[in-house]
């Protein structure tokens, strides 16, 4: 703070001057920050409060387009369909994720070959998996009723079910995606220090109890950040369900992205859909307020 | 053998039109020779735009890549240059709408779905009215011939009050493919009406051997051609004069039953979540004996290394409903944006691209079934012709009885969407009578709202 001390005291305004040229440098930052964030996001809700289909004239509302929502049942469905489906698509991966880096993490033979399998799903592409998927989940012609003939089970309806769609299309995510949770999750194991494993060993461990009291509270930073990436992924996930359901059969796999696309895309509602992409971004945001506060608190687990 | 006759096709047909159009020219200019030049006018001349450029916007498929394939010929003959773009159907769908909402849209030319774009196209006066230059003795090529062109797909390109907005290129009328082999099985024939249809599904449908009687679309939006195609041959409409859905009519509510009855009755597990290339894969394997449907599957039905039924597939027109035999019809074509200021040019391609030739080469390339009715006679004349016969007298027979199988209203999407999920639910038990109302009493302001400003 002693600014005497410095030269360019003996130059007034030096600072000031200074400052200014900072302020300059931090143009280029803010108009692209604000023509790709801030005016597409203000202009979105700006259209929202309009009545606006393309090719018509738009007329405003207000917030009728918000109380519209409120009260469209499919449109609340499509919420509860898009948290169920996250709920799933995060809880499983995170799991068998786990299991796997655990797994990996230990010696065996052949261990880098198996390991680099086991993370190709990761680099297909979602609409070439999709259109496999699909082919598999076919109620009569699909492989995946022929395997379970294979061992005496009744052949499921996969995504041709209005019950089953849902956790069908999870375990195509679950596939594609748990090979992701397993990579973060090494990394967290290779970081860990050994002494406290050598010391509960010296005081009578189980192989559970290292587990439980040792490994998994080193191991829940990089957890949280597994699951942080897996939701995001989850509430963003539109093409494999695109592709294989078309948010179908019926509605039963409609999650807000699917909405969304239809009102936008489709239907040319662009005022709905503005309105649906707020009320979204008001969902993520708490979530992930939620999010950074289990985090805060998984410092200290 | 075959090879020289597919080189020297094109070729041959080429020259003939080429010589035909100058044929025509003289032709013209013999009688009127003084009048034409007293107006000031000239005859019709291929070369009259010469050096002009223009763009088209078609839609990535078979038909788009067809036609592109051949622009050198169109760029020969006229001295136009062509820049083409081509994307996927719905990405093309959304750009249209995009572009022309902005007033200065990058194509002149445009490929059109007229179940889904005519509508909203004409509606918001984005195509040129062509008629100014087909009646144009300088602008109009003699054999453009419309009486060479099916009344279905005229009816699609002719607005009410007569404007013609397009050219239509291809056909898409809903036929029923049938396993003969099955049918014989059990010595039952094509049926001929609507009962006798759902009596062969109960017959035929075999669940212990895993064929189904009957199977069709149940995916919600992709399904509502299949309930269309019922209703139209019920006597049902989609909406009366006064703006009112008739989707909730006795004819509607019929129509829907028998949906319901061949889809989930007699149709195979799953079938809500069916579009047509589930479809497909249940048919080609053998395990359906019926399967309604676009015309234009014949390709992999017939191919050995698809399909388990070669040569066992029968092609069906759609049988007669208790009021009328209706095909539904879906068709496709080209216009040109009424911001274009190469309008000329744009006619020109516009003839070059429904001429005799290129609709008898969309034949032979399997790309899609021409508007031109003599397309058929001049591409089965060819030795590498490879659909059956009698899915070509299907396609003439299907032609002649169709009516479009959608809506003709700018909100068109969402009433498949609707309606679809009204199918879907039918599927999984709901009541036809009770879903279609509700529908109908959802789609009802949504059209009022799009066809009102």
């Amino acid at each position: 703070m002693n600014s005497s001390a410095l030269p360019t005291a003996s130059r007034p305004g030096f600072l000031a001057r200074r400052r200014r040229a900072y302020y300059f440098f931090a143009v280029p930052a803010l108009v692209v920050v604000g023509a790709v964030i801030i005016f597409p996001w203000l202009f979105t809700v700006w259209m929202s409060a309009f009545d606006w289909r393309i090719g018509s004239v738009a007329h405003f509302v207000g917030l009728e387009n918000y109380v519209k929502l409120a009260t469209n049942k499919r449109f609340l469905e499509s919420i509860v369909h898009t948290f169920y489906f996250t709920l799933l698509a995060v809880i499983f991966p995170l799991i068998l994720g786990t299991a796997a880096a655990l797994i990996f993490h230990r010696e065996f033979p052949l261990r880098g070959v198996l390991r680099g399998i086991f993370t190709m799903p990761m680099m297909a592409t979602p609409v070439a998996i999709a259109l496999v998927w699909t082919m598999m989940f076919h109620p009569q012609q699909g492989v995946l009723n022929y395997l379970l003939s294979l061992v005496g089970l009744p052949p499921s309806l996969w995504v041709y079910s209005q019950s089953l769609v849902i956790p069908s299309l999870v375990l195509v995510e679950v596939w594609h995606w748990t090979p992701l949770v397993m990579l973060i999750v090494l990394g967290g194991l290779a970081a860990l220090p050994t002494e406290p494993y050598e010391s509960a060993k010296l005081d009578g461990a189980t192989e559970w109890q290292l587990f439980r009291y040792i490994t998994l509270p080193l191991l829940a930073p990089f957890l949280i950040v597994a699951a942080v990436i897996r939701t995001i992924d989850a509430l963003k996930a539109f093409d494999t369900i695109y592709v294989i359901s078309q948010g179908g059969p019926g509605t039963a796999s409609e999650t807000i992205n699917l909405y969304l696309y239809l009102q936008a895309f489709a239907f040319y509602n662009v005022g709905n859909a503005s309105a649906v992409v707020v009320v979204f971004f008001v969902i993520i945001l708490a979530l992930a307020l939620v999010l950074l506060h289990v985090r805060e608190k998984t410092k200290w687990v | 053998m075959t090879r020289p006759t597919h080189d020297n096709h094109p070729d041959a047909l080429r020259r003939r039109l080429l010589g035909a159009s100058a044929g025509a020219v003289a032709l013209g200019a013999l009688p009127g020779a003084s009048l034409v030049r007293a107006q000031g006018l000239a005859a019709f001349d291929w070369k009259k735009f010469k050096g002009e450029k223009i763009e088209v916007f078609l839609v990535k498929s078979p038909r788009g890549d067809l036609l592109s394939k051949y622009h050198k010929e169109f760029e020969d003959m006229t001295g136009i240059s062509v820049g083409s773009e081509m994307v996927p159907e719905q990405q093309q769908r959304q750009k249209a709408v995009i572009e022309f909402n902005s007033g200065n849209p990058s194509f002149d030319v445009i490929a059109l779905s007229y179940h889904v774009q005519k509508r909203q196209f004409a509606k918001n006066n984005w195509l040129t009215d062509l008629r100014p230059m087909m009646n144009d003795r300088s602008l109009a090529d003699l054999n453009l011939d419309f009486a060479d062109f099916a009344q279905g797909g005229l009816n699609y390109a002719v607005e009410p009050d007569g404007r013609v907005m397009s050219l239509p290129l291809n056909l898409d009328p809903w036929v029923v493919y049938y396993n003969k082999e099955l049918f014989d099985a059990k010595r039952i024939a094509f049926p001929k009406t609507f009962a006798e249809m759902i009596d062969a599904a109960a017959k035929l449908n075999d669940p212990p051997k895993g064929v189904s009687g009957f199977v069709a679309r149940g995916l919600k939006n992709a399904n509502v051609p299949v309930w269309t195609s019922f209703l139209l041959g019920y006597g049902g409409g989609f909406i009366d004069k006064s703006g009112k859905l008739l989707t909730d009519t006795p004819e509607a509510i019929e129509s829907a039953k028998m949906y319901q009855t061949l889809l989930a009755k007699y149709g195979p597990q799953g079938v809500s979540g069916f579009n047509w290339n589930e479809s497909q894969s249940l048919f080609l394997q053998g395990k359906a004996a019926m399967w309604l449907d676009g015309i234009g599957f014949a390709q992999p039905l017939e191919d050995p290394t698809k399909s388990r039924i070669v040569g066992k597939v029968g092609y069906g027109v759609m049988p007669a409903g208790p009021k009328q035999r209706v095909s539904a019809l879906f068709a496709d074509g080209e216009g040109i944006s009424t911001y274009s200021k190469k309008k000329g040019p744009s006619w020109f391609y516009l003839q070059w691209a429904s001429n005799k030739a290129n609709q008898t080469r969309m034949l032979q390339a399997a790309a899609g079934a021409p508007v031109r009715t003599s397309a058929y006679a001049a591409a089965q004349a060819s030795s590498d012709f490879k659909s059956p016969k009698e899915w070509v007298e299907c396609m003439l027979a299907s032609a002649k009885i169709a009516q479009p199988g959608l809506p003709v209203i700018a909100s068109v999407t969402e009433f498949r969407d609707t309606f679809g999920i009204a199918l879907t639910n039918m599927i999984n038990g709901a009541d036809p009578a009770t879903e279609l109302k509700k529908a109908t009493v959802d789609f009802q302001p949504v059209l009022d709202k799009s066809e009102k400003t």
